[in-house]
């Protein structure tokens, strides 16, 4: 398997040179279509993971490359959603759906053309995450797991290669939750894209993902890997089952060291 | 919005003001008070009816001394509020200029404005601006500067440059802010205009009171306010329903409303 995205021996700080280390001799890499999972103790430099992979952020040492070309600019081939579902507030949801393409190329050149088509793209993507027939109504007219499904759908408008997901439920109640994960699995399953996950929930890590990597504390680097073999498509109720749960337990051993 | 208020709700505003005169007028009368001394609500309304025509003619002049104000602030304020929130550096070194600058008494301006543009019209337009630009400047800038890190970085991953971020998300953000300071902007603007009317004219409410006030005539002066109150009420409520047009999206709560 070649690898999609791939980290080799990356440092970063921020602040420049004096600033303290956020992730340190950091390698890992994830193939394509996999769904990984980063799971760690908090504040173990997830969300600077997620920075350099998508070309916010440029590391200090290593490299960085995404669909076997070095980083050195944003990721345009990567969608992001994150806890907070960020839609703006004056824009309909699918007005919201539509922002990616009035900024990315070569949508934005063809935005007006083909804005017929972009409009039935979305609206199919809504109805694909249960959001059918909500695409008039604004953000604060949504419920918070609705919130976050039509912030999922607007990472993937522009059919991204790689999906990047900062805990994107953390905010939400379980059930909600639970029903994001499916949302999300199935989503993965349709579109055969990379999903890279980063959570601090282990139950939500297992159940997603191909293969979970262990961050230790800051300075963040990779302790551990895990691949998670439990036949897809998976159902919710394999979260109750031994084998699950005895992984759960494992990563839980491995976190718990960490934080020492 | 208001066709669901309860009855009581929307003969409040009506029934305060009454009370409030009703409470003016006995207090003058059970108190004895003088009408140099403080005029009943009566006295200053018949002032306002036998001096309606130099009253009319001055709130006409401080209107359009006060608009023409406001609107170089607006102008300016929105372009500056613009620049401060699209670079930091910018932002850093003017801040503390404009600290400064608001932290001077408008009416310790009026003086240098008089040296240099006479007096009259042209102070007052200035004192307007200068004192109204402050709030929308900074509002603004705030609305700007609070755009979430997170939406930043999925429109930076997408390519946006600043200017499209700016577009797409900055500027219809800060728009509530914008209009929300409107009102705070068009009450100062007033005050400018009246401040160097009283100080340097031969026009306007400033200098009508001024000269009411040296002639004794109370209830002339308390005329003049009640003019300048009603100019004033009819501008902010004009800024609020430009606001509420422009940004219902801000204001779905019921809370302010109810």
């Amino acid at each position: 398997m070649t690898a999609f995205v791939d980290l080799a021996a990356v440092s970063h700080m921020y602040g420049g040179g004096s600033g303290t280390l956020a992730v340190d001799d950091l390698t890992l890499s994830i193939g394509r279509g996999e769904f990984a999972a980063v799971v760690g103790p908090s504040g173990c430099g997830k969300s600077t993971l997620m920075k350099l992979a998508t070309g916010l952020q440029f590391p200090f040492k290593g490299t960085v490359a995404v669909a076997g070309k070095k980083v050195s600019q944003p990721v345009k081939i990567a969608g992001m959603a994150f806890q907070a579902p960020t839609l703006l507030p004056w824009r309909t949801t699918l007005e919201n759906l539509l922002l990616p393409l009035e900024i990315v190329q070569p949508h934005r050149s063809e935005l007006r053309r083909k804005r017929k088509q972009y409009v039935e793209r979305a609206e199919n993507l809504l109805a694909s995450v249960g959001l059918g027939g909500q695409s008039e109504k604004y953000p604060w007219q949504l419920s918070g797991g609705m919130q976050m499904r039509a912030s999922l759908c607007r990472a993937l408008i522009h059919e991204p290669q790689l999906l990047m997901l900062d805990e994107p439920f953390g905010a939400l109640d379980a059930f909600t939750r639970e029903e994001l994960w499916c949302v999300i699995r199935d989503l993965h399953a349709t579109r055969q894209i990379t999903v890279v996950l980063v959570t601090h929930d282990l139950r939500e890590a297992v159940f997603l993902a191909d293969r979970i990597f262990v961050m230790s504390a800051r300075p963040g680097k990779i302790i551990a890997e895990r691949k998670v073999e439990l036949v897809r498509p998976r159902e919710l109720e394999i979260t109750f089952q031994n084998e699950f749960q005895g992984i759960v337990q494992e990563l839980r051993d491995h976190i718990v060291k960490a934080r020492q | 919005m208001n066709q669901r208020l309860p009855i009581m709700v929307r003969l409040a505003p009506w029934l305060f003001t009454i009370a409030l005169l009703v409470i003016w007028e006995a207090s003058v009368y059970i108190f004895k008070i003088p009408t140099f001394f403080l005029p009943p609500p009566t006295a200053v309304a018949k002032a306002f009816y036998d001096y309606w025509w130099p009253i009319y003619n001055n709130s006409l002049f401080t209107l359009s001394t006060t608009l023409i104000g406001f609107a170089l602030a607006v102008g300016f304020g929105l372009l500056l509020g613009l620049v401060i929130g699209w670079s930091r550096t910018i932002y850093a070194g003017i801040y503390p200029l404009m600290i400064g600058f608001n932290a001077i008494p408008k009416v310790a301006v009026v003086p240098i404005l008089v040296l240099w543009f006479g007096i009259g019209f042209v102070p007052a337009v200035l004192t307007a601006f200068l004192i109204s630009f402050f709030p929308i400047v900074v509002n603004v800038a705030t609305g700007l500067a609070t755009i979430e890190p997170e939406l930043e970085d999925v429109l930076k991953a997408l390519g946006a440059s600043k200017l499209d971020i700016m577009r797409k998300v900055g500027i219809p953000r800060s728009l509530p802010y914008f209009f929300g300071s409107l009102k705070v902007a068009i009450t100062l603007a007033f005050v400018g205009s009246v401040i160097s009317e009283s100080i340097a004219s031969n026009y306007g409410i400033g200098n009508l009171m001024l000269q009411a006030q040296a002639q004794f005539q109370v209830p002339l002066i308390f005329a003049g306010l009640v003019a300048l109150a009603i100019e004033g009420i009819v501008m902010y409520w004009a800024m609020a329903v430009l606001e509420r047009r422009m940004t219902g999206w801000a204001q779905r709560s019921g809370f302010a409303q109810g």
